[in-house]
């Protein structure tokens, strides 16, 4: 089937088979205007027309339709999920965007233009001219304290994030230190409160003054928020508490060696358990860099 | 009782607010002499009308009416959380009292309800959230004064508050419900003071609490005033505490003041009939 339709787009007399890039031109015309009023006001969510893509609601709809309505022929696309490039998710949105584009992938960060990714930022330091889009679950960082939407837009309107604090005192009342592992609420240049995506803790810090333009699309949601390069992203935090990242004391990765990077946890058959890097494209250069040096 | 200055903390000038469509004749179809707030010719709630007073510093003003005379109104309109039909507010604070509060912008309203105002309302529920413990009620309104809070002095001036109110500090981390209602009373009175406001709003503190403990709240309330020096609004329809808390009193009927004076002057020798009718059923 897949190859059937790779023919079929391929071929010269069937390349309006689909538009480029799936999405049809209005509609990725919107959502770049969406995305430009996202950049221009930064944390800020601003609502777009989710359209309705080859993919269920919930997994990666919103960050799909901000790559789709942003990749051009040149572009150089990276997917992972949760550090991975290799997980199905990660593969099956990478097909989709190279079956309607005919774009280059790749899985070496520094390689990529693009990268759309699912609660990871690659180890990699991101540079200057390079996007990053998130797919978000849950775009509201207020909804931990307030279930009404029309409640928190006037919150964030007259920013009033007390609820949001009061919250982080009952945390350090209750367990001496603030507990919330993923989607850690940040505050954007000075202003909004805003949902990072379920990364965990260790990549918050990536977040401030980052030289890559971070784009947040929420599609089930409906809602797309940005941060422009070199913004001031800071973790909520007390002043006498300060946020910290999560740290496995002795803990390393067993393919490369790594430990100061997020690793994940590994059970054996046998019961035991091994940490391995996260971000999976790290872990190989790390690997290849060693081997190099080895063969020098 | 002398007062530091002359110049008023408040000064509110002709405040009304209206539920429903509102037309001309709203004005003149309703009020104490009509014996209706509901006029006859658009059906709107007339709730306040042409309400206009000033506060000094350190000055303590009753409003006292029956239900649905627009007592509330008032105190919901100057805590900033509904704003008016018509009218104007001026805060001494603000900008040296020359800018109209009801005209700024919701983020500075919600600014200077947070820094400024301090409410207590009847309800426990309307003032303090349940979810949260007491201490974390408390707390809320200190965590707003600073951009990157500190914990641990909030923490103390949060002990401090709720020792001040006589609340048990061992148990500031229980959640509100456990508390009494004279407790909840006196946990939204030390959240109401907690930014060290200059004016505080007390709708009807007591009204839900049995006698003894309504003599402690209100003792207490009153050496807070004495103590702080905190501007006090104090609606009530229950005269007595209008006695003990007040230095002044406005007697409002059908969203209409009908007659205000000296508090002392107000219950000895009552002018207008409804306060005549409204001091001879109670004292």
């Amino acid at each position: 089937m897949t190859e059937k339709l790779r023919s079929l787009l391929d071929s010269d007399t069937n390349c309006h088979y689909y538009n480029f890039a799936y999405l049809n031109e209005s509609a990725k015309r919107e959502i770049r205007r969406r995305t430009l009023k996202a950049v221009a006001i930064p944390g800020h969510q601003v609502p777009f027309g989710s359209r309705e893509i080859p993919i269920t609601r919930g997994w990666g709809t919103g960050g799909l339709q901000l790559t789709l309505s942003l990749i051009g022929p040149e572009d150089v696309l990276k997917v992972i999920d949760q550090g991975c490039d290799g997980s199905v998710n990660a593969v099956n949105l990478r097909r989709l965007v190279t079956l309607t584009t005919g774009c280059r992938t790749t899985t070496r960060t520094s390689d990529a233009t693009l990268i759309q990714t699912r609660h990871r930022i690659p180890e990699t330091p991101l540079t200057r001219g390079q996007i990053i889009i998130f797919q978000v679950p849950y775009p509201e960082v207020l909804r931990y304290v307030e279930p009404q939407e029309t409640v928190t837009r006037r919150m964030h309107a007259e920013g009033a994030y007390h609820r949001m604090w009061t919250f982080l005192y009952e945390n350090v009342v209750q367990w001496g230190r603030i507990t919330i592992g993923a989607r850690y609420p940040v505050r954007v240049h000075n202003r909004y409160l805003m949902d990072p995506s379920p990364i965990p803790r260790w990549d918050i810090p990536k977040l401030n003054q980052s030289p890559a333009l971070m784009l947040f699309g929420a599609g089930r949601e409906k809602r797309i928020y940005a941060v422009p390069p070199f913004t001031k992203v800071e973790p909520l935090a007390f002043k006498d508490i300060p946020f910290e990242v999560e740290h496995q004391a002795g803990a390393q990765c067993s393919r490369c060696g790594a430990t100061d990077v997020f690793l994940t946890e590994i059970l054996d058959k046998d019961g035991s358990c091994r940490w391995i890097c996260s971000d999976t494209d790290y872990c190989d250069q790390r690997l290849a860099a060693r081997e190099k040096s080895h063969g020098v | 009782m002398v007062f530091n200055s002359q110049l008023p903390l408040l000064r509110v000038r002709n405040l009304c607010k209206q539920y429903g469509p509102s037309c001309s004749a709203c004005a003149r179809l309703t009020g104490p002499e009509q014996g209706s707030n509901i006029c006859p010719e658009c059906g709107s709630v007339v709730a306040c009308f042409g309400v206009s007073f000033e506060l000094l510093p350190g000055e303590v003003l009753g409003i006292v009416g029956e239900s649905g005379s627009g007592k509330s109104t008032i105190i919901r309109c100057l805590n900033l959380d509904e704003s008016p039909t018509a009218g104007e507010a001026f805060l001494s604070e603000v900008e040296g009292g020359k800018v109209n509060l009801f005209a700024l912008s919701s983020q500075r309203k919600r600014f200077i309800q947070s820094s400024l105002l301090g409410v207590v309302y009847q309800s426990p529920h309307l003032g303090l959230n349940l979810d949260f413990s007491a201490g974390a009620n408390v707390a809320e309104r200190l965590l707003i004064q600073n951009n990157t809070p500190e914990y641990r002095p909030i923490r103390k001036r949060t002990s401090l508050l709720l020792n001040k109110v006589q609340v048990p500090v061992k148990r500031m981390d229980e959640p509100i419900k456990v508390f009494s209602g004279g407790m909840q009373q006196r946990i939204q009175l030390a959240k109401a003071l907690a930014p060290r406001p200059t004016l505080l709003l007390l709708d009807e503190p007591t009204s839900g609490l049995d006698v003894s403990v309504q003599a402690r709240v209100l003792d207490l309330i009153a050496s807070l005033q004495r103590e702080t020096g905190v501007s006090m609004l104090v609606v009530s329809h229950d005269l007595g505490v209008i006695r003990l808390l007040t230095h002044r009193t406005l007697v409002m009927k059908m969203g209409r003041v009908v007659e205000q004076g000296l508090t002392d002057q107000i219950l000895e020798d009552p002018q207008h009939p409804y306060t005549q009718e409204l001091v001879a059923s109670v004292l």
